[in-house]
């Protein structure tokens, strides 16, 4: 038919090197700025951003930014927003040390009832935002003040500390080591490495097989170099500081699951396909409502999570903590690429938000800079990064 | 003096690697309306964005001179303030503001800021006047039909002082009152000296209203003739567009029906603001397997509300009334149901029910038969993109490869992605709402065939249609529906437009 004609002009004019071109600085961007952002402070800190013991503290210390994250991508995904994440994780870390403390249950019971708690927070937010139908920015600012109060009601005796030394590890602790540098996270890094790679070229022949453009050769590869150095280097520093941390093995664990429930299952093209058009959604027979319902059942137990580690970390749990995880998250998430449209967005992308984000956070303590000014080259970065994103998109774009 | 308005030399644009326009010239006479025809996907309409400046200058090759002066916009501000004014396929108006804020909207008679009211309801009146609404200019955008839209997107045009407008498929989502209208009104302003552009996909428009038409094929001008002369006919304009002549507008069919799938009986559906409004009134009607059923209706007469609030009440409150499926009684209160039963309901309107714009063609053709691709909740992504791929080969899809997002597919490779979608749901029963809108004519040719296909293989197929041709060359039976009401029913051989007008116009003042 017309199809010879049809791939004749392309044939003709050879433009594919304008495409390459583009996918490059789209997918390297935020690596980019992320980059930019280690060495600007690694230079700001005299190197210190970057001594073995403070990646270590960086990871712990912002662990909750990036289980925040994951779970924020996919609520944004999906076009909604949590707000109320911050006092969720809060009341959480409030119930976990009641638990411990007043109620004298074991470690494991109290993460257990803690994540439960997120659960069925998760699912009263859930229940108005899917079934009753009120804007998820309302149901969760109401919950940021409802589970905020409820946190101070709960620490009315104040500040709940000496927490049981199992439950700390879990946001503090390390898996051990074998020795100076450690060989189990040398291991875990070589793991990661060669899981990553492989992936890739597994997709890689997928769609070679299947004809389906892909992201040049030389492009994958060199993507790859600096992503598995990357991962070394921080594998190297964390075996020379104090070993694997407990968390960070909670974290892999969560990025691969999430990612694969994204990128392969029903459930996350429900998600995707809600947030890119919900009518044509609703009209292809997705069930909307517990697909909402069950996203913020989700966030909840990840916020339930983070309240957990912040806690554990802190080895306390007190009135005022969360305070501003919420915002953490959803800047996270947009650095990474969300559209506040919903529609778009991936874990990977959430996740070196919150790496960003915790650089920021690390090296702005490490320079010892005022809360106040924290807050606004925070600020500044989420603007910058998200006003980079925008334009690179649209000068590739078609408009 | 010459007195040709517009000259595009030589225009080429690629998104991305993809060239949409190579090498396309089009030169337009002042005072004429001028025709683009070209299949889907052609470039038609990235040539006007090109011309009115939604692609801005710099973003292309070639020249482009109006009225004498090399253009170089780069915003759609430039080009209007020179007068060229474009009316897109899909309309873009804010529902919530009136005509009047519409049609002055980004050009408020304004003073220090402040909207001078009068002089702008004056003003909008005369315009209303000028295009034949009869309407208040305070009315909102929202209670207005398709039809009256585009005269308000006309208005707001004249307001501009529009030396040349641009209209992309007007008619495309039209009746055929509202299209007539709409088309004695671009040749009142040919007499006024207004030149148009017009793109469409309904040749006997064309032939009616243009003085010149230039087809594109794959972007590049094949040529330009006048419609005046002798041998201007519609099946000329096929011949080059497709590039070879298309003996049929209907494939050949030889029907085999079999027992009743679908029956619906005592079918009632309010309005879901006004609940006091009937919108389907006691509906009673059948399909059989292998069957085409049409539903001929005007616009408004209550068809796409019919077939939605059958397919897990998408439209309507108050829904009441059985459907049976072969034979014996079934509920559907969701969507999911109806696609569980067999039910698929392809929607008029592509973007707005019908697409994930944002997603890739196997995103789309996948979404609504995700479990047939699935083993416990995991999809196989392979055969995902294996069956998107074997769609977008049978249904001529026209894009890179399926990875490519629908929302910059052409209008009619749109059209595809919907029908490839619910195709692939693999339903018994297949509701088709204006299944050919925007389609090209060559294309309309081939969706004829896949319907006849699937009426063959023994599923029921409802065709709602706006084109009485469509219907009749095509459906085994017609029930034809006014103001809610099914009024008729006409079986194959007694079907004429005459007699389907009559049903559709029954108990109408
Ligand atoms: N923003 C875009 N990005 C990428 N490709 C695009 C974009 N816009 C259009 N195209 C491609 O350019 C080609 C021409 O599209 P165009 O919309 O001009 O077709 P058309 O002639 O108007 O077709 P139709 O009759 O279906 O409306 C198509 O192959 C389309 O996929
Ligand atoms: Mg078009």
């Amino acid at each position: 038919m017309t199809d010879t004609l049809t791939q004749q002009p392309a044939d003709l004019h050879p433009a594919k090197p304008r495409r390459r071109m583009r996918i490059d600085t789209r997918q390297y961007g935020i690596f980019g700025a992320l980059a930019i952002v280690v060495l600007l402070f690694q230079v700001l800190t005299g190197g210190k951003l970057l001594f073995p013991l403070n990646v270590n503290n960086l990871i712990l210390q912002n662990a909750y930014v990036l289980i925040l994250a994951i779970g924020m991508v996919i609520v944004i995904i999906a076009g909604h927003i949590d707000l109320s994440v911050g006092s969720v994780a809060a009341m959480v870390g409030a119930v976990a040390a009641l638990s411990m403390s007043q109620f004298h249950l074991p470690w494991y019971a109290a993460v257990l009832i803690s994540l439960l708690v997120g659960a069925a927070v998760g699912a009263w937010q859930g229940y108005w935002i899917a079934f009753v139908g009120i804007p998820a920015f309302i149901v969760t600012l109401a919950g940021m003040l409802v589970f905020r109060g409820l946190t101070l009601v709960l620490l009315t005796r104040g500040t709940i500390s000496g927490l049981e030394d199992p439950f700390v590890a879990i946001g503090a602790g390390s898996l051990g080591k074998t020795g100076n540098p450690d060989l189990i996270t040398l291991l875990i890094g070589a793991v990661a490495v060669v899981g990553l790679i492989g992936m890739g070229l597994r997709t890689r022949r997928t769609l070679k097989r299947l004809e389906l453009p892909r992201e040049p050769a030389g492009s994958f590869w060199l993507k790859s170099i600096l992503v598995s150095a990357a991962i070394m280097a921080i594998a190297w520093l964390l075996a020379n500081a104090k070993g694997t941390p407990v968390i960070l093995v909670v974290l892999g664990v969560l990025i691969l699951s999430y990612t694969f429930v994204l990128n392969r299952t029903v459930f996350g093209r429900h998600v995707y396909a809600m947030g890119g058009n919900l009518f044509a959604a609703v009209m292809s027979g997705v069930k909307t409502k517990w697909v909402n319902f069950f996203i913020f059942v989700n966030m909840g137990v990840l916020a339930a999570l983070a309240g957990i580690v912040s806690t554990a970390r802190a080895d306390s749990a007190v009135a005022g903590a969360g305070q501003n995880f919420e915002l953490d998250a959803i800047a996270a998430v947009f650095i990474g690429g969300a559209s506040v449209q919903g529609g778009v967005g991936t874990i990977g992308g959430a996740i070196i938000g919150g790496l960003l984000i915790g650089v920021l956070n690390q090296g702005l303590s490490i320079l010892a800079v005022d809360a106040a000014w924290q807050q606004v080259i925070k600020g500044l970065v989420l603007l910058i990064a998200v006003a980079f994103d925008i334009i690179s998109k649209r000068r590739s774009g078609g408009r | 003096m010459s007195n040709t308005i517009l000259r595009m030399h030589e225009i080429s644009k690629d998104f991305s690697g993809v060239k949409a326009l190579d090498g396309v010239s089009l030169e337009v006479e002042r005072g004429q309306v001028h025709a683009i025809c070209g299949e889907n996907g052609a470039g038609k309409s990235t040539l006007m964005k090109v011309l009115s400046g939604v692609y801005p200058h710099g973003t292309y090759d070639g020249t482009i001179e109006f009225e004498g002066a090399e253009t170089a916009y780069k915003t759609i501000n430039d080009s209007e303030a020179d007068g060229i004014v474009i009316i897109h396929q899909e309309l873009a108006l804010s529902p919530y503001l009136s005509i009047a804020e519409n049609i002055f909207l980004g050009n408020e008679n304004a003073r220090n800021g402040v909207i001078d009211w009068n002089k702008t309801n004056r003003e909008a009146t005369l315009l209303l006047a000028r295009v034949g609404l009869d309407e208040n200019p305070a009315t909102k955008i929202l209670e207005l039909g398709v039809g009256k839209q585009q005269l308000v997107e006309i208005a707001k045009a004249l307001s501009k002082r529009v030396k040349l407008l641009i209209l992309d498929e007007p008619t495309a989502a039209l009746n055929d009152e509202d299209s007539d209208h709409l088309l004695s009104l671009i040749n009142h302003l040919r007499e006024q000296g207004i030149t148009s552009i017009i793109i469409s996909h309904k040749l006997k428009e064309i032939r009616k209203i243009a003085d010149t038409v230039t087809i594109i094929r794959d972007g590049r001008t094949v040529e330009t003739f006048s419609m005046r002369g002798e041998d201007a006919t519609e099946a000329r304009i096929i011949r080059s567009m497709v590039g070879r002549p298309l003996d049929h507008l209907f494939p050949p069919r030889d029907p085999h029906i079999g027992e009743e799938i679908l029956r619906v009986e005592e079918w009632n559906v309010y309005h879901p603001v006004d609940t006091a409004r009937k919108v389907v009134d006691n509906a009673h009607f059948t399909v059989r397997a292998g069957e085409i059923v049409g539903f001929a209706g005007l616009m408004g007469a209550g068809r796409t509300e019919l077939a939605m609030s059958i397919f897990g009440r998408s439209y309507g409150t108050n829904i009441s009334g059985r459907i049976y499926k072969n034979g014996k009684e079934i509920t559907v209160r969701t969507v999911d149901d109806a696609i569980r039963h067999g039910i698929a309901y392809a929607t008029e309107d592509r973007k707005k029910y019908g697409l994930n714009l944002i997603g890739d063609i196997t995103v789309n053709v996948s979404a609504a038969a995700l479990g047939k691709l699935a083993k416990n909740g995991v999809i196989d992504r392979n055969r995902e993109y294996a069956t998107a791929d074997s769609y977008r080969r049978s249904m001529n899809i026209k894009a890179p490869s399926v990875r490519s997002i629908t929302g910059k597919l052409s209008g009619g490779n749109q059209q595809k992605v919907v029908l490839s979608k619910w195709i692939f749901s693999g339903p018994d029963v297949l509701i088709l709402d204006e299944p050919t809108r925007g389609i090209d004519v060559g294309a309309k040719y081939e969706i004829y065939g896949i319907i006849n296909e699937l009426a063959a293989q023994g599923k029921a197929v409802i065709v709602i249609s706006s084109e009485l041709p469509e219907l009749i060359g095509m459906a085994d039976r017609i029930y034809a529906i006014s103001e809610g009401k099914l009024t008729g029913e006409v079986p194959r051989a007694e079907a004429t437009q005459e007699v389907l007008m009559h049903y559709m116009t029954a108990g109408k003042g």
